[in-house]
């Protein structure tokens, strides 16, 4: 019986759009019975939205004071506890599943498949390594559990339209209290999410500064979309370190991709090759950007975005 | 005595572009440039910063794999870590039998801080460190971007998704480090000719009596499949034309 469960990844009220991408990842697992797990204040929000999801069965919610900051070390344990019922753990290859999933893997004493990309069968499973430069297949023990961080930007997200029932389950599992959390910083913005946007633009180290960023930002509010740096321009500072796309920052799939002023390193382009459409804006003719670019102009990014801003109108 | 560990590994050097084999067992390192993952490097710069600052007493650079990693290990020494040890091993290593490795040298070592990389530029694994701190049953703090340390407990800023998450953590604990935690000093001659004074223990890894199972098994290793090069456009007019026809932009 492959049972997996789907660790749901949510602020709380929301539920992050990665979820939907690691339902599918779930689904393709052959003879997959998909539940989604929620650890929350009070998930109600979140599991109703996770209960539209297609595909899945059930959606188990544990509210929890504990679970408000979803710290990997007090989630850990109680993810353990559901685990007997399970064959499967998936959750997002993002900041949180790549903190919460090895710890819980470790707990049940098994290794990890990171960045799941395809399963061929239950226990045999594709994967990215050297920034995506090489593909390896990988078979995990039959006898074993598998726990699986999902690389979101090889999946579609599940549609919704389902209606899975919600149970809501106490957990009576003791949790450490050597780990606090304090504060975050998140900085609000009205633009699309950078992990899940159809439209993405992104500045790199030829922006050469951060008021410079001001233009990926207004051509990113122009065309409706989230706003990515290359780790050079994050690096000097012209945006936030979560703006960050490539090995070491987000991978993501967008609809479109506008690269400004990005050269286009190896470790960048492992971020964006599932993008439907890349567009390079950038005046050397030489860089690697052109090589993956759909759509490229060689030009300088201070002439074109103004230019580009100026056609299509508005602000 | 006040110890870090902190967690080497020998990897393809960053610059270089690695081949897959035609044969799809793996991929091409013979007379590849090697070198010590760039987060590891942070995280030894980081616990160099700490003894600095008088926080700590000791730097002990622990690594895993076959006899050429001591070159990375006297890499770990001229930098200034005070000690080394390698946990010889010729067979590859899995994330969770190192996490094993390393818990076996902090118990016998009585470690107060444990840094690692957030992950290794070869496997892109991520999973050493939160694995460690299970297997250790201690706090985590990864991708750590500022690391404040006092004499029981370390406030840590983390880069998440969100922005920055700062938690406190009771020592002992494990951290991993990310890209802008600090920029890793540069290695001066003299240091190198200290280096090859300081003490680095080799200690074969079935001497540590773990109970090591393969969990993954590598049945291939194939090539990404490519993208294919587009079109060049002349000018913006045109690219907001090519934009239109593919119904990107209204």
């Amino acid at each position: 019986m492959t049972q997996v469960l789907v660790i749901a990844d949510h602020d709380g009220s929301r539920l992050n759009a990665g979820t939907a991408r690691c339902v599918t990842a779930a689904l393709q697992i052959p003879d997959a019975k998909v539940h989604v797990a929620i650890f929350a204040r009070d998930g109600a929000a979140v599991a109703a939205a996770a209960s539209a999801l297609r595909g899945v069965q059930k959606v188990i919610c544990i509210n929890r004071a504990e679970n408000e900051h979803a710290l990997a070390v007090q989630l850990a344990p109680q993810v353990v506890a559901l685990m007997p019922s399970y064959s499967h753990l998936l959750g997002p290859s993002n900041s949180f599943g790549k903190d919460l999933l090895p710890r819980v893997a470790a707990l049940l004493g098994v290794g990890q498949v990171s960045d799941l990309m395809a399963s061929e069968s239950a226990h045999r499973f594709r994967r990215p390594i050297y920034a995506g430069n090489a593909i390896v297949t990988l078979e995990t023990d039959p006898a074993a559990k598998v726990v699986a961080t999902v690389r979101i930007a090889s999946f579609e997200a599940a549609g919704s339209g389902g209606s899975a029932a919600v149970e809501t389950v106490n957990l009576n599992v003791p949790l450490p209290t050597h780990t606090r959390f304090i504060s975050v910083s998140a900085a609000k913005s009205d633009r699309p999410d950078l992990q899940s946007a159809a439209k993405v633009v992104s500045g790199g180290r030829a922006v050469g500064s951060q008021e410079n960023f001001q233009l990926i930002y207004k051509l990113a509010d122009r065309l409706g979309a989230a706003v990515g740096a290359s780790r050079a321009a994050v690096d000097a500072g012209y945006a936030p370190n979560e703006l960050q796309v490539g090995q070491t920052g987000k991978i993501i799939a967008p609809d479109l991709y506008v690269a400004v002023g990005i050269s286009g390193a190896i470790q960048h382009l492992t971020g964006i090759k599932d993008a439907k459409t890349i567009v390079a804006i950038n005046k050397d003719a030489e860089a690697p950007i052109f090589e993956v670019a759909d759509i490229g102009l060689v030009a300088d990014l201070f002439k074109v975005l103004p230019e580009l801003q100026a056609l299509l109108g508005g602000a | 005595m006040r110890k870090i560990l902190v967690g080497v590994k020998r990897v393809v050097d960053y610059n270089v572009r690695i081949r897959v084999k035609p044969d799809g067992s793996g991929v091409a390192l013979d007379g590849v440039k090697m070198g010590i993952n760039p987060f590891d490097e942070i995280a030894l710069e980081e616990a160099l910063r700490i003894k600095e600052r008088g926080q700590a007493d000791e730097v002990l650079a622990v690594s895993i794999g076959p006899d050429e990693v001591q070159q990375q290990l006297r890499t770990a020494l001229a930098m200034g870590a005070d000690r080394a040890i390698l946990v010889k091993s010729d067979a590859a290593i899995e994330p969770f039998s190192a996490a094993q490795a390393l818990l076996a040298i902090i118990r016998r070592e009585d470690v107060r801080l444990a840094i690692l990389g957030k992950q290794a530029i070869d496997d892109d694994a991520s999973q050493t460190g939160p694995m460690l701190a299970a297997l250790w049953d201690r706090p985590q703090a990864t991708f750590a971007s500022k690391v404040e340390l006092q004499d029981t407990v370390a406030r840590v800023t983390r880069e998440v998704d969100a922005g920055l998450e700062t938690i406190e953590l009771d020592l002992p604990a494990v951290l991993t480090t990310d890209l802008r935690l600090n920029e890793p000093r540069y290695i001066k001659l003299p240091d190198i000719m200290k280096a090859k004074k300081k003490p680095l223990e080799v200690i074969d890894f079935a001497t540590l009596e773990l109970a090591v199972s393969a969990h993954l098994k590598v049945l291939k290793t194939e090539p990404p499949s490519q993208r294919s090069r587009g079109v060049i456009v002349k000018d913006t007019a045109e690219l907001l034309a090519a934009l239109r026809q593919r119904g990107l932009v209204s």
